[in-house]
């Protein structure tokens, strides 16, 4: 996983609610067995209308989206996760994102940011009269800039962590071993097991 | 100190909890299927890891697979290469598998509880949202992306923050008629589809005790659709007599253990919840969604709403994109909206009490002749059983079509999907845009609303019969 500290790049408005995953990447998209390659079904019933935003010339090349409130319920499919990478996005900016998808997305390194929906509202329509509009967004001072304007979030110090490190949960979690063994050495005997298979 | 229920199965499985760290998780058992695991496995081989616990973790096909003539390979090639990759990594990693043409095969979600492995007060996670179901038996079941899947192969724990908890106390006695999936239609659209977020659900009182344990499901189930990852309820009789007769019951002293472990498992009556709604159980009417999310639903005698009466603005612009999708007007009454499809089946609605009830109603009637009605069996055992109680013939002898088990046009990874402003009256779980097949309007309805419209051919209730 990359090392996030801070990011800048022009910014997509998505002024949409409960963006489901379904949305982000429709399950016919989810046969295939690689990380890589789902960008082209990113949003893909929407990106078939001329309008969408994605479409809109004067937002190509952007890296942050922002997006309205509920953003990624639905499905648990971390595919949603990847394509908006494999997309070239590396952050995404809204007042609420459901629980699964961000913790998705804080495991594959996407950044999400929790906005109060004003600060949202504000950054839309910066970014909707001036496309070009930079914007950085800093996991270090926990802020996202844009313009005069200084955003600040919280996110839990842990995570934050991770992310500036670039570091993996499983190799974390490999160093403490041990404790898992011991723990496996005191579970109940009556814990059902899957093996061997009983009909 | 008092405890919630989900706070003391969490307290049973932390393998470790620092300072400003999440809490270490064990995880007591791992579902596995063929969309969210290729990736998983892949990071397994590319880190030289083993399975840590092959005998907690158990696989099923079921998001691909075909309804129809599953005696032939996939048609769908890629869909092929998705089963055939999870065959290959379960017989890598020496990961019980049931494919296709197996009689254990099916939906995860009923194969857990039908085999018994789905038991009080433990933890139990999947790559798939509605992981929720499990906690119908008093465990704590979530769904898990794709990373964590690997983190799960790889230690059989996961870090995870505690989430916090939320007592649902739904009191009263249900009309005739009116089933779990109303009740849980009705929460999701009191709270919102962001209702539950960042909580673990307990569902409680004596319209939740009063249901069987494929009620319970249904509404374990959907705790997702209101956003939260988790939702319970406590194991009481109806749990244990679910669980004891099933191939992976603990047997003999074990049972005794477990049993009284299990009677342990109950919210404290001094226990705080984070949050607390009530709801009413006299009052609940069958109930029916109108929009492209869970929590656009209302009871099914209503109109469809009109946006300009809603004072949320973001609402507003969400309902008028739903009816425009949809196809519907506002002031229209539901009950006279005419389907194309009702799609019995699914982790949902797709075990054998759903079929017993649609079938009770169909039973020596016929489907209106503009709809088709598709069956499809939660496992390939609930479809045994129910072609041995007959059930089958009777959705055969109503016009309907009789499948095999999987997900199937519950989210159209397969054949069986929805055409363009094809609307369905359907038994699943998400009504988003596309779900059930691009550009397809999805409305979710219990199984008796379901046989009833089918029957019909616009919504209805059995009582419209
Ligand atoms: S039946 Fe539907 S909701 Fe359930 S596991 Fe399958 S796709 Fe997911």
């Amino acid at each position: 996983m990359d090392k996030f500290v801070t990011h800048t790049g022009t910014a997509i408005p998505l002024r949409r609610s409960n963006v489901d995953t379904d949305q982000i990447i429709p399950a016919v998209y989810l046969k295939r067995v690689t990380k890589s390659g789902f960008e082209d079904g990113l949003f893909s019933a929407w990106r078939s209308d001329p309008e969408f935003v994605l479409n809109k010339p004067a937002y190509s090349g952007a890296t942050i989206l922002v997006a309205g409130p509920d953003f990624g319920t639905g499905s648990s499919r971390e595919h949603a996760v990847w394509a908006l990478q494999n997309y070239g996005f590396k952050v995404v900016l809204s007042s609420r994102f459901a629980d699964i998808f961000r913790g998705n997305s804080q495991k594959a390194g996407l950044l999400t940011v929790i906005l109060p929906q004003e600060a949202i509202e504000e950054i839309w329509q910066l970014v909707e009269s001036e496309p070009q509009t930079s914007v950085t967004v800093d996991l270090d001072a926990k802020n996202v800039r844009i313009g005069s304007k200084i955003h600040a979030f919280q996110i839990d110090d842990y995570t934050r962590w991770r992310l500036m490190e670039g570091l993996d949960d499983i190799g974390l979690t490999m160093k403490k071993i041990d404790e898992v063994s011991a723990f496996e050495g005191k579970r109940a005997d009556f814990k059902p097991k899957t093996l061997p298979a009983l009909q | 100190m008092s405890k919630t229920l989900a706070e003391k199965i969490w307290a049973d499985h932390i393998v470790s909890s620092a300072a400003n760290e999440p809490d270490l998780l064990y995880i007591d058992l791992h579902l596995i299927h063929e969309v969210t695991s290729p990736q998983a496995f892949d990071g397994l081989r590319l880190a030289g890891r083993p399975v840590r616990r092959p005998d907690l973790t158990i696989a099923t096909e079921d998001h691909n697979v075909p309804t129809l003539n599953i005696d032939q390979p996939i048609a769908d090639p890629v869909s092929k290469l998705q089963v055939d990759t999870l065959r290959a990594n379960c017989k890598e990693f020496g990961v019980r598998l049931h494919s296709l043409g197996d009689s254990q095969q099916g939906i995860v979600h009923v194969v857990g509880p039908q085999l018994g492995i789905t038991q009080p007060g433990m933890t139990i996670v999947c790559g798939d949202s509605h992981t929720s179901t499990h906690g119908a038996f008093g465990a704590l079941a979530f769904g898990i992306g794709t990373s964590e899947v690997e983190h799960v192969l790889a230690t059989q724990t996961l870090p995870l923050i505690r989430p916090k908890t939320m007592a649902i106390n739904v009191e009263g006695t249900l009309k005739t008629g009116v089933t779990s999936k109303d009740i849980i239609l009705a929460i999701i659209a009191k709270i919102g589809t962001g209702g539950g977020q960042g909580y673990v659900l307990e569902y409680r009182g004596s319209a939740i005790r009063a249901l069987s344990m494929e009620g319970r499901m249904t509404v374990c189930n959907m705790s997702i659709e209101a956003g939260a990852r988790a939702g319970l309820i406590a194991p009481d009789e109806t749990t244990f007599a679910y669980v004891k007769d099933k191939p992976h019951a603990p047997q003999g002293a074990d049972w005794d253990a477990a049993l009284s472990y299990w009677k342990t498992l109950n919210s404290d009556a001094d226990a705080v919840f984070d949050k607390e709604i009530t709801i009413n159980a006299d009052d609940l009417e069958p109930f029916v969604t109108w929009g492209t999310n869970p929590g656009q639903g209302l009871p099914l005698n209503s109109n469809v709403p009109n946006p300009a009466d809603i004072t949320d603005a973001e609402e507003r612009g969400a309902a008028e994109r739903a009816l425009t999708y949809m196809g519907l007007t506002a002031g229209t009454p539901l009950k006279s909206v005419a389907v194309d499809t009702i799609f019995l089946g699914s982790c949902t609605n797709g075990r054998i009490e759903d079929l017993r009830a649609a079938a009770d109603i169909l039973k020596g009637k016929k489907i209106a002749d503009s709809v088709r009605l598709l069956v499809v069996p939660g496992s390939a055992k609930v479809r045994l059983q129910a072609e041995a109680e007959g059930l089958d013939k009777v959705f055969l002898d109503a016009g309907g079509e009789w499948r095999n088990a999987g997900c199937s046009m519950c989210l159209g990874m397969n054949p069986d999907q929805l055409k363009p402003q094809e609307r369905a009256a359907s038994t699943s779980n998400r009504n988003f845009e596309g779900r059930q097949g691009k550009g397809g309007r999805t409305h979710l309805v219990s199984p008796l609303v379901a046989a009833a419209t089918a029957i019909r051919g616009t919504l209805s209730s059995p009582s419209d019969l």
